[in-house]
């Protein structure tokens, strides 16, 4: 079975979005989808990284992403401004890896299936990490919930009830340097974004509770995995960009809904 | 039974010093009110003492196993976060049906259990914030402001139900404040704090405390003025206070 491309390929995506939609719900809540940003985009300096030492892309972006994103969240504690900061380390890490690729020896790589992903060549030990991330995340996520919860809502809370607000911070930038590491095959690094805000933005209308909205966002992201897949064999067009695409529409949808609801 | 105490705290952040020789307990079942002019540190004093703060120097001791109940100054609850009053409780242990409709209705609040927190009123907010402080049977409950945006008879009723609260738990309470004139009269002690503690004891030696009419006789004009007016009849210890 896995050696049909096509079945790789909805598995590495499912997964993905899967992690990356629950995530995005933390990621909603405390207002980092700038933060997200910020620690995608180095991806690329990741990949160039992994290529230049010849190890693992995912395990060279899965680095990187952790230490910029652990760098991001030393500096932003010292209150100069975040959003300054993480212009300056999203564009510069970006900026950085394209040049950085640019200057590797030898064969010239696809660049453009880490900017947007290239989930149709998933190999099955590409898979196997994937999972093995998601699934790590996933344990995360569950074994810390309410944790995570209570440090998003008030650390001073948090702190109160013997939960550590400093902890809980650094698990999920964790996470996210995780979830980065396994959606560059798949939506690239300047879409991983798309893939944590918009399933979790499209959930909110629907949820009255944070568990709701968790479950709401996981179905749309895997909605949007295989919706994106289909869209890309359909018409012939780049899978990342497709899987966004489907995201979107099911937001517009969301909003839309909602607002009908609301005015009847 | 001391409860918690803070020994020679100071804090500062950066260069400034919010906290300076900071000393004071809580024993069991007082109810404890700091007070003091904006700035003056309350909130860094009470972030100290529930360990969110680190002290420069300084330390805290309290009772081993010691349950605190904390109610903070403001809850801010994004708006892309649902989350309904009973949920909330359930931060971050879960508690049983039973318990958590005891808590709600403890407080005045079970008709909301439903409700998401962010449709709340601001009286109703700080019931369930309560109602959920209350949850582990605290022998301390510490409350930051808690009757920030609620109007006077809010906060009035605010003050009774802690009291009551207090009644039947038999904890112990630390609060800030600035609304003094209620406060005042629940208080079985009170601190006045402006980056040191200017005075402490009954609220009847302080208000009569030159330190603390310094601090306040002419600090917050009007209401306090007013209030000290009617209600106490020092005049001429008021005059002797400011002057000197």
């Amino acid at each position: 079975m896995l050696d049909d491309f096509l079945v790789r390929a909805a598995l590495a995506a499912v997964g993905t979005a899967l992690a990356a939609s629950i995530l995005g719900c933390f990621v909603v809540w405390r207002r980092m989808a700038y933060f997200g940003d910020a620690t995608a985009h180095a991806a690329i300096l990741g990949v160039a990284l992994a290529l230049a030492l010849n190890v693992s892309v995912i395990a060279g972006v899965g680095l990187v992403a952790l230490i910029v994103a652990l760098l991001i969240h030393r500096l932003s504690d010292r209150q100069q401004g975040t959003d300054t900061i993480l212009g300056v380390l999203a564009h510069g890490a970006l900026a950085l890896g394209l040049v950085a690729v640019a200057l590797l020896p030898g064969a010239r790589i696809d660049l453009e299936a880490y900017l947007f992903g290239d989930v149709l060549t998933v190999t099955r030990s590409d898979l196997a990490v994937i999972w093995a991330g998601v699934l790590v995340v996933l344990a995360l996520l569950w074994w810390h919930w309410s944790a995570l919860l209570l440090a998003t809502l008030n650390p001073d809370l948090a702190t109160a009830s013997g939960v550590d607000p400093q902890r809980e911070n650094l698990i999920l930038t964790l996470m996210l340097a995780g979830v980065v590491a396994v959606a560059i095959k798949v939506v690239g690094a300047l879409l991983i974004t798309a893939l944590l805000v918009i399933p979790a933005a499209a959930a909110r209308r629907a949820s009255n509770g944070p568990e709701r909205m968790a479950a709401v966002a996981a179905s749309i992201g895997v909605t949007a995995a295989l919706g994106g897949i289909a869209l890309s064999l359909q018409l012939d067009t780049p899978t990342g960009p497709s899987i966004v695409c489907v995201a979107v529409a099911l937001f517009a949808c969301a909003s839309l809904g909602g607002r009908f609801i609301r005015s009847a | 039974m001391t409860l918690l105490s803070a020994e020679h705290l100071r804090v500062s952040y950066g260069t400034t010093a919010i906290l300076q020789d900071v000393s004071l307990s809580i024993a069991a079942g007082e109810i404890v009110t700091i007070v003091g002019p904006n700035g003056s540190g309350k909130s860094t004093l009470l972030r100290s003492l529930i360990g969110a703060l680190r002290p420069d120097s300084g330390r805290i001791l309290r009772e081993a196993g010691l349950r605190i109940g904390y109610v903070p100054q403001k809850l801010s609850i994004d708006s892309t976060l649902p989350l309904t009053a009973r949920r909330f409780l359930d931060l971050p242990r879960r508690v049983s049906r039973a318990q958590g409709e005891a808590a709600l209705t403890r407080t005045g609040v079970a008709h909301v259990a439903n409700r998401q927190m962010a449709d709340l009123s601001g009286g109703q907010f700080q019931r369930v914030l309560l109602a959920r402080a209350i949850l582990n049977a605290p022998q301390l409950l510490i409350l930051d402001e808690a009757t920030q945006g609620l109007d006077q008879p809010g906060a009035a009723q605010f003050y009774r139900l802690i009291e009551d609260v207090r009644g039947d738990l038999g904890c112990a309470v630390l609060m800030v404040s600035h609304e003094l004139h209620v406060v005042m009269s629940a208080s079985d002690r009170v601190i006045c704090l402006n980056g040191h503690i200017c005075c402490e004891g009954t609220p009847e030696v302080v208000s009569a405390a030159p330190a603390y009419r310094e601090l306040f006789g002419t600090g917050t004009g009007g209401a306090l003025a007013l209030y000290r007016h009617d209600h106490d009849h020092h005049h001429h210890h008021h005059h002797h206070g400011t002057t000197d």
